[in-house]
């Protein structure tokens, strides 16, 4: 077993395209976990879609042997965090197994409000932090710039920060021998005492089943071990131990202060919660760990196979999902419009984002997703309080006695020239300003907002006002009651209940026309005309008329054009399955999607 | 199966040359004055197409483009000797060429009809000089005029196009044109609603916010007063875009519409054949170089041949059939498909007044023929 002194655990702390992956790249290098033409990808970001978006999704782990200059062997854990706050709970749980953190800043931009979030999330897990300096090699550093921001905005000491290039490979040895010099090692645990060891993450491999990873606080994992998680109250025998160097290497035990994985025939990743204890069950611990909390989804979608057909492909799909994402939730839901599909939970948006990727990439699914959707907490009049998950299914309005809602503290981090635009989209999103400081010429902008508010392309209007350059972050501050209403939208007389949404009585009627608005252009013009209608209960509040099509027929059809028209006609039976048929009216499935992104300009 | 082999051939021949290249054209065209080598690689296609479709009677023969009035009159002759020696010629053969204004030339013309081109299809356009800038015509009013006199001298058959429905076009003005065309005494006024096609230069110029082409329903009611107004002068409107005067139809045409077998020759030609129960649809190479090589290689021209499934071959008949006067049979349709018609969709299309049924004869109703691409979803997708 490693000395317990000559151990450090640290996480690595920074904005999306900072160069977090490189530099764990480079470590791993460095340190020899792997050959040079295996580091040719990145190593940690494993799912192609962790890849092509540069995000963390799932925690990592890396064992990296080192002997530093003092002559001594150390033993460095790395835990690659997802960075995204969707992940903030995985990410807590993550930080809690280390001791220390790298906060790696791109010396050319500076602080983003992601790297706040999450450097703040690292000091209230009282890490030591060591600041680095990345892509020094750049024209465009400003490492004497980036240290002043770090000491003001952060507010730890950035005069010993570490410059260097990931890319390049400069001052790698520099970063390796801070970790040993300035962090600290775990605190003493004994290896004889009953086993206390946290679930940091879990996931299913196909060859492993589920792998779990988890960091010793006191006694032994062995292998044959029989172990207990003590939230779950589940018994398994231990099968395997070891560590990632990167590669899965196994070993016989792991013993305190130490990060390793242990697989134990667990059958599905929601039997493994992330933050549990693990004991041994014959010698079980005193005391659990503090912190678990089960996954508690925060936004909502329908989601349906576009041809429904597809649809026992499509719960198949979710199947194999949940067993690796035991965050993301999903029950049946029949829809007039949509017909059979799932209403699904994330932990926000990315997460949603992610998965609908998944499905349609990984399983070849055409998906239907409707808007996303919060959790409301509907207070009744007959004082019990109920869920609502899909405004399609909210009761009837007498018998409520008022709606909250989700809200959110957001930090935006801008240059100051979009500064106006950002305070406009937040104000128009019922935001309220909390704080606005100022660094350099970037400013800092703290706002509450409904989460009702920032599902809908908040994202996409944020880029867009800012021309890509406003950086965002939230974290969650509670449920605030709203003047809340559901708003119906109805084609050819029809409500149609994907298109449904609860919005705020004051934003209700411009909503209400700008859907209607967009819809005129987005349904297709019928043989007959097409009212379209926005309404709160049975009052119309918004209205526009679809005219009836007149023309529609190819002026030139010659020769040649029989197997053009013909070619036409396959592309457009495809097209059909896309369409869904509602009353008379068939409505393409981009309009569900394309109806539901706000657009304010 | 009634595909009688003896059933009438039309020939249709690609020229793939233009002086220069129109702003709404998507068809197989190159910018080249002239090439001597094509001919001869048409002629030893039309040979290969013989030796594959075996004794039929030819017709009628189309020259099309691009602009093949830049073919000379000697190759237009050899062209048709080609042809007539081949397969021979019906009693009336219909041989037509298209021409445009700015390339008319009396003398050459003279030499067509002496080759046996009897009918002459003129792309005018528009009389209207801003319409011809707009649509980026080569000829102006003045010669349109000219040449469709000319024209009318010399072919016992004369076509013209009209294209309507470009941005600024009032009533008056199409009034106009038609105006011009009626007394002009062409006997067949082609009449196309301006379509912006995917990749050409108009595609890009309305993506770009410059709007080439009116409104859906002001073309609307611009193809209605068209119709109202041609078919006062005694034009019957025989296909969604043709009118004709009493035995001028275009007969051509007409083969593709009623789903007759079509020889196509020439770089990017299409073809369609029936043998022995199976119906062929063909490409010829699109690029010249390409043609001319695979012809002689392999006696025929062709990049593709696809043997139409059933399906296939059924949708075809009835997209280009019901764009016709007289209709499809759905009799015929049902052998071809071999599978019964779909009643229910029908019934429903000829309640809304889009279809009628006559006997045999399934027909778009006017309105029908105004609606057709919906007509036509309507009975093929489900």
């Amino acid at each position: 077993m490693t000395v317990q002194k000559n151990i450090r655990n640290f996480s690595i702390v920074a904005h999306i395209d900072h160069g977090k992956s490189t530099l764990a790249d480079r470590l791993i290098s460095f340190t020899g976990g792997l050959s040079d033409r295996e580091m040719s990808e990145q190593v940690l970001d494993n799912m192609d879609i962790e890849k092509e978006r540069g995000i963390t999704i799932k925690a990592q782990t890396v064992r990296l042997e080192y002997k530093a200059k003092d002559g001594e062997d150390y033993v460095l854990n790395l835990m690659d965090t997802p960075g995204h706050v969707d992940f903030a709970y995985e990410v807590s749980r993550s930080l809690s197994a280390c001791e220390g953190s790298i906060l790696v800043v791109d010396a050319s931009q500076g602080v983003e409000a992601q790297t706040l979030a999450n450097v703040y999330q690292a000091i209230e897990h009282d890490h030591e932090i060591v600041p680095v300096l990345n892509k020094i090699d750049l024209p465009a550093a400003e490492p004497d710039r980036v240290r002043a921001q770090i000491e003001e905005v952060i507010g730890i000491d950035a005069s010993e920060a570490i410059e260097c290039s990931a890319k390049s490979g400069i001052g790698i040895q520099e970063v390796l021998e801070a970790i040993c010099d300035k962090l600290p090692a775990p605190t003493e645990g004994d290896p004889s005492k009953p086993l206390k060891a946290m679930l940091v993450d879990a996931w299913y491999d196909q060859y492993m089943g589920v792998v779990v990873l988890f960091r010793v606080i006191e006694g032994t994992v062995k292998k044959g071990m029989r172990i207990r998680t003590m939230n779950t109250g589940a018994n398994y025998t231990v099968d395997k131990v070891g560590y990632f160097l990167p590669k899965p290497t196994d070993t016989d035990s792991i013993g305190p202060g130490e990060v390793g994985f242990l697989t134990a025939s667990i059958k599905e990743v929601a039997d493994a919660a992330v933050g549990d204890t693990i004991t041994e069950d014959k010698r079980p611990t005193e005391t659990a760990l503090d912190g678990f909390k089960p996954a508690q989804p925060v936004v909502f979608c329908g989601i349906f196979p576009v041809d429904a057909a597809d649809f026992e492909d499509l719960r198949a799909a979710m199947g194999r999902l949940r067993l690796n994402d035991a965050s993301f939730s999903y029950e049946m839901e029949t829809s007039a419009a949509l017909g059979f599909g799932f209403r699904c939970g994330f932990l926000g948006l990315l997460h949603l984002e992610i998965i609908q990727e998944r499905l349609e990439r990984e399983f070849d699914l055409d998906l239907i997703t409707t808007a996303p959707s919060v959790v409301y907490t509907l207070d009744m009049r007959n004082g019990e309080s109920q869920q609502l998950h899909n405004p399609a299914d909210m009761p009837d309005v007498m018998q409520i006695e008022h709606i909250k809602e989700p809200w959110i503290k957001a930090t935006i981090m801008t240059p100051d020239d979009y500064l106006g635009g950002i305070l406009k989209l937040c104000q128009d999103r019922r935001g309220v300003q909390t704080g606005l400081s100022y660094v350099g010429s970037r400013a800092m902008v703290e706002y509450e907002l409904p989460l009702n508010e920032v599902v809908f392309d908040f994202y996409d209007r944020l880029k867009s006002v800012s021309k890509g350059y406003a950086s965002f972050d939230y974290q969650s501050i509670g449920l605030k009651e709203g003047d809340l209403v559901k708003m119906s939208i109805l084609v050819n007389g029809d409500p149609v209940d994907a298109l449904s949404m609860l919005v705020h009585r004051n934003n209700a009627e411009s909503r209400g026309r700008q859907m209607c608005e967009r819809l005129k252009d987005l349904i297709p013009r019928h043989m007959f005309k097409i009212p379209v209608q926005a309404a709160i209960g049975g009052r119309i509040i918004a209205r526009e008329t679809i005219a009836a099509m007149r023309k529609d027929v190819t002026a030139k059809c010659y020769g040649g054009d029989a197997s053009r028209k013909r070619k036409l006609l396959d592309k457009q039976k495809k097209g059909k399955k896309r369409m869904r048929q509602f009353g008379k009216v068939e409505i393409p499935q981009e309009a569900f999607i394309a109806a539901l992104k706000m657009d304010d300009s | 199966m009634d595909d009688t082999p003896d059933e009438p051939l039309a020939v249709y021949i690609h020229w793939p040359y233009c002086v220069r290249i129109c702003p709404y054209c998507d068809f197989n065209v190159y910018k080249q004055k002239t090439d001597a080598g094509l001919t001869p690689s048409i002629l030893s296609d039309l040979q290969g197409w013989r030796d594959w479709s075996g004794p039929r009677e030819v017709s009628s023969i189309h020259f099309g483009g691009g602009t093949p009035s830049l073919m000379s009159a000697e190759d237009i002759s050899k062209t048709i000797s080609q042809v007539k020696t081949l397969w021979g010629l019906s009693e009336v053969c219909e041989i037509a060429i298209e021409a445009n204004p700015h390339d008319a030339d009396e003398g050459k013309w003279r030499a067509y009809r002496e080759a046996g081109i009897n009918r002459l299809s003129l792309g005018v356009q528009s009389f209207h000089d801003p319409a011809l800038k707009l649509l980026g015509r080569d000829h102006d009013a003045a010669q349109a005029r000219k040449a469709l006199k000319l024209a009318v001298d010399i072919f016992p058959s004369v076509s013209l196009d009209i294209i309507f429905g470009w941005a600024g076009q009032s009533e008056t003005l199409l009034n106009a044109d038609l105006d011009i065309a009626l007394s002009s005494g062409a006997q067949h006024i082609s009449t196309y609603q301006l379509t912006i096609e995917d990749g050409t230069a108009f595609a890009k110029a309305e993506a770009r916010g410059d709007i080439k082409a009116v409104d859906s329903d002001k073309s609307a009611d611009f193809y209605e007063g068209v119709r109202e107004r041609l078919m006062a002068e005694g034009f019957e409107h025989y296909e969604v875009s043709n009118f004709a005067k009493l035995g001028h139809r275009s007969k051509h045409n007409l083969a593709y519409w009623k789903g007759r077998d079509y020889v196509g020759v020439g770089p990017g030609a299409h073809g369609r054949l029936t043998v022995e129960g199976t119906r062929y649809a063909t490409v010829a190479e699109m690029r010249p170089q390409d043609y001319q090589g695979k012809v002689s290689v392999s006696g025929l021209g062709l990049a593709e041949k696809e043997a139409l499934s059933q399906t296939a071959w059924a949708e075809e008949y009835l997209l280009m059939g019901l764009r016709i006067e007289e209709g499809i049979s759905l009799k015929r349709f049902e052998e071809i498909a071999g599978v019964a018609s779909r009643k229910k969709i029908m019934q429903e299309l000829i309640q809304n007044g889009l279809l009628r049924r006559d006997c045999d004869k399934l027909k778009a109703t006017s309105e029908g023929r105004l609606l057709l691409d919906y007509v036509i979803e309507n009975l093929l997708i489900w």
